[in-house]
């Protein structure tokens, strides 16, 4: 019953093609995610995202000029377009460190949105002609949306996994990395410019606005379970996957949207997963004790049986 | 031969001051010396010039004999920034960071024997159990260690560190100095930023003392005042704790005198 279910879904071409798609962008978001979360900007795929739009109504305000059929055509290459220059102008930004990322990032967010809705009116559109980028429509995805999505998953998974010791470094340690001589500004634009078509590739799954939970959520996951850096990628690319993949499965048979759906599974299991990990702390902690969090290290103060009597109450343990 | 690090006219504005000016350092190979000076005098903004990690205004600076730039033989420099901690975002192995250690301008892939000379260099400074540990949960002078490492994975011919011992605790201060007296017996040179020459003072051949951002003193290394060096002088560090009598030989605490 539930294989003749499953095998429906699978045989709907429309289906395989969605399932491909989620597949795709749940192994490559993550890849650009884990750099993103190593540099603490979690959420500059959402001022990427934000911009997109803006290159979405964009490429649509042209279309409508130039009297393509559909108006929306060259809506695509114009996010890529936008993704791919507000993020090299929020890298530009960071290494100037003139403003602060957070601001710059803020900037994006608002410039992004209002753009976007004031030159979609010019086209002659609504803002409810931006729906489907913001929250996705994964169930309209194209073979010509599908083979882009590939080819860009490609650049993004040869980039991301490919030069992950050197992206590692820049991402880890910048000044090191510049005084190893390699070529940070170049790395940087590499993992500011995969960023941007991660976030246009992932729009048609989970819309512009959801975008950044694909990258950040699930390495928010693996972070909890592993203490090295590959395998926090390799973890947080098998979650993206399967957290894409059931959830797009779930709207085949629940009325819900993808996008939404996709991003309320990974949090979910965000949740899940604390939420284990602190029980099964409690139960290490019951069975042997609660571990000192302090190094064993040598003390560096020398105190006399006197002195420790009397503070050993209140003195924090562990020196430093 | 040509000297080790070249440095003539540096000069170097941040944030729209003027942080080192007419800075004349040269380096020879074999030499371990020593840059002191008050804090804020321009010691880290200096070593972090010559490595290449701040852009100077003016001057020219030359390591191995070659101009800063992509065609510096990266490989034979290691450079140990100062850190509070070697932990970021994600978490890394002790081993990961280490092994970032090993690419250079004319490497950016990993080697094929990165993980053995992760262990390798790990071990020297006496840290090879925690090659798969995550860097988050080792101590702070643990985790200096780990920097320390991840700068002789490329076996450096120059050794390049900004205050290395400051904020460590005793058994890495001591480690640290075990492992920069085998380095120096086998001719690598050491340009070392210090607050006080303490537990490397037997090392240190020479001493550039650095005030209000030019050079004060280029030579030997320098005796500390008498009232930082009397027994009734009394020394706050904020990390280093009280000096042990059974210390007292590895952390005498030096301090030159340029306080102002």
């Amino acid at each position: 019953m539930i294989w003749d279910e499953l095998g429906s879904m699978l045989s709907d071409p429309l289906m395989q093609r969605a399932l491909l798609a989620a597949l795709l962008v749940g192994l490559s978001a993550p890849v650009i995610g884990t750099y993103l979360v190593q540099r603490k900007l979690s959420l500059l795929g959402d001022g990427i995202g934000h911009v997109a739009l803006t290159g979405v109504a964009l490429g649509w305000l042209v279309g409508s000029l130039m009297n393509l059929t559909p108006k929306d055509v060259l809506a695509i290459p114009g996010a890529v377009i936008a993704a791919v220059i507000g993020s090299l102008a929020i890298e530009l930004v960071r290494e100037r460190g003139k403003t602060s990322g957070d601001v710059a990032l803020a900037l994006l967010f608002y410039g992004g949105i209002a753009g976007g809705v004031l030159l979609i009116s010019q086209a002659g559109g609504t803002s409810a002609s931006l729906m489907g980028y913001l929250f996705g429509s994964i169930s309209t995805v194209s073979r010509g949306d599908l083979w882009l999505t590939l080819v860009l998953t490609g650049l993004v998974l040869t980039v991301g996994v490919g030069l992950r010791t050197a992206l590692f470094s820049v991402s880890h340690d910048e000044e090191f990395a510049r005084a190893s001589g390699l070529p940070v500004r170049a790395l940087n634009i590499a993992i500011a410019i995969i960023a941007a078509l991660t976030v246009t590739v992932a729009m048609r799954v989970v819309g512009l606005l959801l975008v950044s939970a694909l990258m950040i959520v699930p390495v928010a996951i693996a972070q909890l379970m592993t203490g090295s850096f590959r395998r926090t990628m390799a973890v947080a690319m098998a979650i993206g996957v399967t957290v894409c993949v059931t959830g797009l499965s779930i709207t085949y048979w629940a009325d819900a949207t993808p996008g939404a759906t996709i991003v309320v599974l990974a949090i979910t299991i965000y949740a899940v997963v604390a939420v284990g990990r602190s029980l099964l702390a409690a139960r290490a902690i019951r069975r042997r004790g609660r571990p000192d969090p302090h190094p064993e290290v040598g003390d560096d103060v020398q105190l006399t049986e006197a002195e420790r009597a009397v503070a050993s109450p209140a003195r924090e343990p562990g020196g430093r | 031969m040509t000297p080790v690090v070249a440095a003539t006219g540096v000069r170097v504005r941040l944030g729209g001051s003027v942080i080192l000016h007419h800075i004349d350092l040269t380096v020879e190979a074999g030499e371990v010396v020593a840059l002191l000076g008050a804090n804020g005098s321009g010691k880290s903004t200096l070593v972090r010039s010559l490595v290449g990690a701040l852009p100077t205004e003016a001057g020219r600076i030359e390591l191995f004999g070659t101009q800063l730039g992509p065609q510096v033989p990266w490989q034979r420099i290691g450079y140990v920034p100062q850190r509070v901690t070697a932990a970021t975002g994600v978490p890394a192995t002790a081993g990961e960071v280490v092994m970032s250690g090993t690419l250079h301008s004319r490497r950016l892939l990993r080697p094929r024997d990165a993980r053995r000379r992760a262990l390798e260099a790990l071990g020297t400074v006496g840290l090879g159990s925690a090659v798969d540990r995550p860097v988050r949960e080792l101590s702070g002078g643990q985790q200096q260690r780990v920097l320390i490492a991840r700068a002789l994975v490329r076996n450096p011919d120059l050794l390049v560190l900004d205050e290395p011992v400051a904020g460590v605790d005793l058994p890495s201060q001591r480690v640290f100095a075990e492992v920069l007296s085998t380095l120096t017996a086998r001719g690598v040179t050491v340009l070392v930023v210090l607050h006080e020459l303490g537990a490397l003072s037997p090392l240190i051949q020479r001493a550039v003392v650095l005030r209000h951002g030019a050079v004060a003193h280029d030579g030997a290394p320098p005796r500390p005042r008498p009232e930082h060096a009397g027994p009734e002088h009394e020394h706050l560090h904020p990390h280093d704790g009280d000096d042990g009598p059974q210390d007292s030989a590895t952390v005498l605490p030096t301090t030159i005198g340029w306080e102002s």
